[in-house]
C-alpha cells in the first residue's frame, strides 16, 4: 500500500511542480542572456563549419576519456595502452580535446563580458533544496559524473554528439539515445526535486 | 532537389585519427571558443536551467537543441550532397543506446550538467561543474576499464549498424529532412506558445 501511494505521488507530484516552493521552480531564478532561437541556430551554422572546415561534428564527451586517458598513461602506461577503448581512440591531444578546452574559454569570455561571471560553488537551486554544503553537492555531482560518462561511451556520445550533430544527420541511434538521456534525466530530476 | 546518396563523396569511413594540422588546430579552438560563448549566451551553462528542463519548468534546453537541428540539417545535407562535407553517422546498437542513454540521463539529473555545457559553466565560475567533470574522467576510465567485456556483450545487442532516419522510414532523404523541419518546427512553435521564457 505504502508503495502504491510513493507510485501515485511520483506520478503525481511532478504534474503539480506549480504549486511547488517557488526556490524549486527555474522559472524564479534568471534566465539566459540571448534567446534559445538565436543561440541554437549559431549553433546549426556552428556545425556546418566544423563539419566543412574540420571535417567533424560537435561533441563534447571523449575530451573526458581522452583526459582520462592522458592520466591513465602517466600512472599505468602499459596498463592504459591495453585497454580495447584506447587502442581505437588513443589518448593523444586531438581535435576534439582542443575544442572543448576553448569551449571553456568561451563561456569564460562571454560571462565576463556579458557581467555573468557567478563564481559559487554550488548553485541557488541547488542549496533550495539541499542546503549549501560544497561536500554533498560535489559528491552527487561527482557521482552524476561517473554515470553520465559510463552511458556517453555505452551510447556512443553526449547531448553535444548525440543529442545535436547525430540527431541533425537523422542518425537512428541518436534519437535513440537523446530520448534515454531525457527519461533517465527527467525520471532522476522529478525525484530529486519532488519527493 | 535533395535525393543524393549515391554520386556523392563517400561519407563517414572510419580514418585513422589524422595528426593534428594547424588548419585542425586552428578550427577547434575557433569553434570551441563559438561553441563555449554559445552555451554561455543561451543559459545552458547554468545549473537551474538544466535542471529546469528535466522538471519540465523551463524550456531553454529543447529549444536550443531542436532549433540547433534544425539549422545544422538544412545546411550539412546540402553541403553533402554537392560532396563538401562528410557525414559521420555512428552505428546503432540499440543495447547500448538505450541502457547508455538512460544511465546518462540519471547522471545528468544528478550533475545538472552535461559534458559540454559543463565546461561552460566552468568556465562562468560555476566551480560545482569541476566536481562533475572529475566524475566524468572517473566515468570515462570505468568505461575504458570494462571496455573489453562490453564490447563482446553489451555492446552487440541490437546492433543495427549504420542507420538513418530515411533507411527505417523507407523514405527518399530530402522527404525526411522536409518532413523533420516541418515537424521540429512545429514542435518550437508549439513550446514558445505554451513555455515561454522571459528572461
Amino acid at each position: 500500500m505504502k508503495m502504491l501511494t510513493r507510485t501515485a505521488m511520483l506520478v503525481l507530484l511532478p504534474l503539480s511542480a506549480l504549486a511547488a516552493d517557488p526556490a524549486l521552480d527555474a522559472r524564479n531564478y534568471p534566465g539566459p542572456a540571448w534567446s534559445p532561437y538565436i543561440v541554437g541556430a549559431g549553433i546549426g551554422v556552428l556545425s556546418w563549419l566544423t563539419f566543412y572546415f574540420s571535417d567533424k561534428p560537435i561533441g563534447a564527451s571523449s575530451f573526458y576519456a581522452t583526459l582520462a586517458g592522458m592520466i591513465g598513461k602517466i600512472f599505468a602506461r602499459k596498463h592504459t595502452g591495453q585497454l580495447a577503448y584506447f587502442k581505437t581512440e588513443p589518448p593523444v591531444v586531438n581535435w576534439g580535446f582542443l575544442f572543448v578546452i576553448a569551449t571553456i574559454v568561451g563561456a569564460l569570455i562571454a560571462a565576463l563580458t556579458g557581467g555573468e561571471f557567478v563564481n559559487e560553488w554550488v548553485p541557488p537551486m541547488w542549496s533550495a533544496r539541499f542546503g549549501d554544503s560544497i561536500a554533498l553537492r560535489g559528491a552527487v555531482a561527482g557521482a552524476g559524473g561517473v554515470l553520465m560518462a559510463f552511458g556517453a561511451r555505452l551510447a556512443g556520445g553526449c547531448t553535444s554528439g548525440h543529442g545535436i550533430s547525430g540527431t541533425m544527420q537523422l542518425n537512428v541511434a541518436s534519437w535513440i539515445a537523446v530520448a534515454g538521456f531525457f527519461i533517465g534525466g527527467i525520471a532522476v530530476a522529478m525525484l530529486l526535486f519532488h519527493l | 532537389m535533395i535525393d543524393p546518396g549515391k554520386a556523392v563523396k563517400e561519407s563517414s569511413v572510419a580514418k585513422p585519427p589524422a595528426a593534428l594540422s594547424p588548419k585542425l588546430i586552428v578550427g577547434a579552438l575557433i569553434f570551441g571558443l563559438a561553441f563555449g560563448f554559445l552555451l554561455q549566451k543561451g543559459g545552458v551553462g547554468t545549473y537551474h536551467i538544466l535542471l529546469g528542463q528535466l522538471l519540465l519548468q523551463d524550456w531553454t534546453v529543447v529549444k536550443i537543441m531542436m532549433t540547433a537541428v534544425v539549422v545544422g540539417m538544412v545546411g550539412i545535407f546540402p553541403l553533402h550532397h554537392f560532396a563538401k562535407v562528410n557525414l559521420h553517422i555512428k552505428p546503432t546498437r540499440l543495447g547500448p543506446n538505450i541502457i547508455g542513454g538512460l544511465v546518462f540521463g540519471a547522471g545528468f539529473a544528478l550533475i545538472g550538467y552535461c559534458p559540454g555545457t559543463g565546461a561552460a559553466a566552468l568556465g562562468q565560475g560555476s566551480w560545482d561543474a569541476l566536481f562533475g567533470m572529475a566524475g566524468l574522467v572517473a566515468g570515462s576510465w570505468l568505461y575504458a576499464e570494462l571496455s573489453g567485456r562490453l564490447k563482446n556483450t553489451v555492446e552487440k545487442w541490437g546492433d543495427l549498424g549504420k542507420r538513418t532516419l530515411p533507411d527505417v522510414l523507407h523514405l527518399p532523404r530530402g522527404a525526411t529532412i522536409a518532413i523533420m523541419v516541418v515537424l521540429l518546427t512545429a514542435v518550437l512553435i508549439a513550446l514558445e506558445r505554451f513555455f515561454p521564457r522571459s528572461s
